[in-house]
């Protein structure tokens, strides 16, 4: 498998805070890869730094072999790849279904193209995933009307309909009720196995990423601690006393 | 109770444009008043109400359209009509130029620093129009006489003015069922998303601002021409009246609705004749009354609050 983002000893700064310090990882073509770590780590600003949010101070950024470290977010999201956000962003006044048809690709296109009515197949393409996503019967409700676990899944069903080729995902379980977990670990997978979308998950459930991702990365105070399969991340002493606050 | 239909209410009010200034020749001039409202409100509209720009700076637009008009009509040695029209192209070229580069410039900034940085733009028009001798500076520039009859011009603008707004609220009404109107709605919710998921925002926002200018410089054309005579500040870049009822027009029926900038400018138009008629001389304390109650009991406007009650009455 090639690699198909590679951060490489990416570095970002806040004034004094250094919240990434040299972070390197690959995420590889087709895979489930996750980012783990305690609260502060840096794990949400280095999707700022892969996504093209925050101007890296040092290092780069590489998506399918090519420099992204100083392009702006949207022409980034036109490669093919994009990011959900830990406090869900949808379109709050607009339909499910305008959501949706808004995130397709053609939407991406020059003025012209979007002078024209959102094509049937792309309507029906949005209800399909709305439908996937549970949340047919909502496709008329406001966005902002739905619940927080509701717009995660709404926001995840937008990035599908853009087809990515690589998605972050910023806590996809987080608020979303214990029970529809499974039903969302069923749908990343499907995500990724039947579409084709190459995942990167930062998640703080456990139980979630252990069972998802195929490698796992672990950061903290802004740098990578630990690297791995699940396993091996899972038995890893300096993981546990990053989380747990050992010596 | 069969549906009223947008075609309904828009034929309803095609027959009133074409048969009000024939049934009501001595209301023609408040008539004509009226569509200039309604464009003044739509326009205003496309910005506020569907992209989350507050502008208060559009008036720059109206305000061209006038000066463009009247120097064409001044300058170009044609009869009228052929005058009337070159200046409104004029105009319309004019405003789209001013709006591609104070987008450029602008439409970057968000939030109350934009609306802030709209309403610098539109008193600095209103002052170097004033310093300018070219265009009469601070005595203005009459515009030449309407060759036709007595009572013939008024029909004319009133007219004229009725077409350009039908127009726009056509054009419009068009652009908000495409995938454009949807990205401006995407804007207006989340623009960090909006960027985040690859639209073109920056052509999308200019674009929008341009259209806006194009219908304002033509109805500043066509108004210039109506009143006869143009003021640096008081008609052409007249921030304080047009500037701002632009703004509460919008507001008040409703922003972000195809329906409400029209029933907006509908409801104020007629609320401020009737000031002026009955209550001179406190017809601007009435005037700030309205304002007031709007924004504490309507601030959804009309369409908004029309729109809640019967999603309660449902539910």
């Amino acid at each position: 498998m090639s690699a198909l983002l590679e951060v490489r000893d990416v570095t970002k700064r806040f004034g004094g805070v250094v919240a990434n310090k040299g972070v390197s990882l690959t995420v590889r073509q087709g895979e489930i890869a996750g980012l783990i770590g305690p609260n502060g780590s840096g794990k949400t600003t280095l999707f700022g730094c892969i996504t093209g949010t925050h101007a890296v101070d040092g290092g780069d950024v590489l998506f399918e072999g090519r420099s992204i470290a100083h392009l702006r977010p949207a022409p980034i999201a036109r490669l093919g790849l994009l990011r959900t956000w830990q406090q869900t962003r949808v379109y709050g006044e607009m339909t499910c279904a305008e959501n949706m048809a808004i995130s397709a690709r053609e939407a991406q296109g020059g003025l012209l193209s979007l002078l024209g009515a959102v094509p049937a197949a792309t309507r029906r393409k949005g209800d399909d995933l709305l439908a996937f996503a549970g949340l047919h019967e909502k496709r008329g409700d406001k966005a902002g009307s739905l619940s927080f676990g509701q717009q995660k899944l709404l926001e995840f069903a937008m990035a599908l309909m853009n087809e990515p080729k690589l998605l972050l995902l910023d806590e996809p379980t987080a608020g979303i009720n214990p029970t529809l977990i499974n039903g969302l670990i069923d749908r990343l997978r499907h995500a990724n196995a039947e579409l084709g979308v190459t995942l990167l998950v930062i998640e703080h459930n456990m139980r979630v990423i252990m069972n998802l991702a195929h490698r796992i990365t672990c950061l903290a105070h802004g740098e990578v601690l630990a690297e791995g399969s699940p396993d091996e991340v899972r038995n890893d002493t300096r993981v546990l006393d990053a989380y747990l606050g050992g010596a | 109770m069969s549906r009223i239909s947008d075609w309904h209410i828009m034929g309803a009010l095609a027959l009133a444009g074409i048969a009000g200034p024939l049934l009501l020749p001595g209301l023609a001039t408040q008539i004509a008043f009226l569509w200039l409202m309604v464009v003044f409100a739509l326009t205003w509209d496309m910005l506020g109400g569907r992209m989350g720009y507050n502008s208060f700076g559009n008036i720059v637009f109206f305000g061209i359209g006038c000066y463009a008009a009247a120097v064409v009509q001044r300058d170009a040695g044609l009869p009228y009509f052929e005058g009337l029209a070159l200046g409104l192209l004029v105009g319309a070229a004019a405003a789209v130029l001013a709006a591609i580069v104070f987008g450029a410039a602008m439409l970057g900034i968000r939030g109350h620093y934009f609306a802030i940085g709209t309403l610098g733009l539109g008193i600095a028009a209103g002052e170097i129009a004033a310093g300018w001798d070219y265009v009469g500076a601070g005595s203005g520039m009459t515009l030449p006489l309407y060759p036709g009859e007595l009572g013939a011009r008024e029909i004319f603008f009133c007219y004229s003015l009725f077409a350009l707004a039908a127009l726009c609220f056509l054009v419009f009404r068009r652009l908000y069922g495409t995938r454009f109107g949807l990205a401006l709605n995407a804007i207006r919710d989340d623009h960090d998303k909006a960027d985040a998921m690859g639209l073109r925002t920056t052509p999308i926002k200019i674009f929008a601002w341009s259209l806006s200018a194009f219908f304002l410089a033509l109805s500043g054309g066509l108004a210039a021409n109506m009143i006869g005579f143009i003021d640096p500040r008081d008609v052409a870049f007249a921030g304080a009246t047009f500037g701002v009822w632009m703004v509460l027009m919008a507001i008040l029926g409703g922003k972000g609705t195809l329906w409400g900038p029209v029933l907006g400018a509908f409801v104020f138009h007629v609320t401020q004749e009737v000031f002026w008629t009955y209550l001179l001389g406190w017809q601007r304390v009435a005037l700030g009354l309205l304002i007031v109650v709007i924004v504490v009991f309507f601030p959804q406007g009309i369409m908004g609050w029309w729109a809640a009650r019967r999603t309660r009455a449902v539910s």
